[in-house]
């Protein structure tokens, strides 16, 4: 696997992770609003962590399906799966909440399985597959050449 | 019986996103590899491939419902029960919806990984 598909599936986990905490961090800035009205409602997409948590969950939405378009769902899902510990890290240092016990075993188990699957091959050969993917690297370098 | 009701939701988050992602990786084998994609076509070409693949629009529509699934029974089920249970269920869904309908070779390896990870994130979750 090239360095560019690694960036991608770390694109995956970070966009993610970070999306999520940012989009948490607004909706409690909002929370003290009542939604009641729809002028609030968009008030409350116009706070600036919603905005940028929307836009890091965008990007993931584009990096997750770039990987799947060469990755098996199978691979894609435990591999990234390190973003729940990513989650928990940026809880514990930047948030300063307690992690139980019980957390740091989840933490440890998910390391766990990422490390089984990530060892592993990442994409089943499927024939169409191959196929078509031949066909691409084809017509890739028939272009290059004119 | 609101137990019931609980799992009852649980269950159907659980198969509606699992069926999101099934569609959408199938979706995505479709398409081809999209970094190869935009090098010959360009960034529209490929967006527009995306966005017009009828796996793609059900997949991401079975996503959103599994979403607004998920706040809805996190509005009156219990949380620590609903949030790991959905999320660590749908990992051994996806597992089996895989091998299944995308006939992906889901060996020893992998049969482990997703064990080791459903149940991490269940500890994490909940």
């Amino acid at each position: 696997m090239s360095f560019r598909k690694y960036l991608v599936l770390a694109g995956v986990v970070v966009f993610a992770s970070v999306g999520d905490s940012m989009l948490a961090r607004g909706m409690q800035q909002v929370a003290h609003i009542p939604l009641r009205h729809l002028a609030e409602l968009i008030r409350a997409i116009g706070n600036p962590w919603v905005v940028g948590g929307i836009v890091l969950l965008l990007a993931f939405f584009a990096a997750y399906m770039t990987a799947l378009s060469w990755a098996d769902l199978t691979y894609v899902l435990p591999a990234t799966s390190i973003g729940y510990v990513l989650l928990a890290l940026i809880a514990k240092f930047a948030l300063h909440e307690h992690v139980t016990p019980g957390r740091w075993l989840g933490i440890l188990l998910i390391t766990a399985g990422v490390g089984f699957v990530a060892g592993g091959p990442v994409l089943t050969p499927a024939p169409f597959h191959e196929k078509f993917e031949q066909s691409e690297a084809e017509a890739v370098s028939a272009g290059e050449k004119s | 019986m609101r137990h019931a009701y609980t799992w009852g939701a649980i269950v159907i988050i659980v198969l509606v996103s699992t069926a999101g992602d099934v569609l959408l990786a199938r979706a995505m084998k479709t398409v081809g590899d999209v970094g190869m994609l935009y090098r010959r076509t360009g960034l529209w070409t490929v967006v527009a491939r995306i966005l017009t693949n009828p796996f793609f629009l059900l997949g991401l529509t079975a996503m959103a419902v599994a979403f607004f699934g998920l706040l809805f029974a996190l509005s009156w089920g219990d949380v620590s029960l609903v949030a790991p249970a959905c999320a660590s269920l749908t990992f051994v869904g996806n597992a089996f919806a895989a091998k299944l309908f995308l006939h992906e070779h889901v060996d020893r390896r992998r049969w482990t990984a997703v064990a080791l990870v459903a149940c991490g994130v269940a500890l994490l979750a909940a």
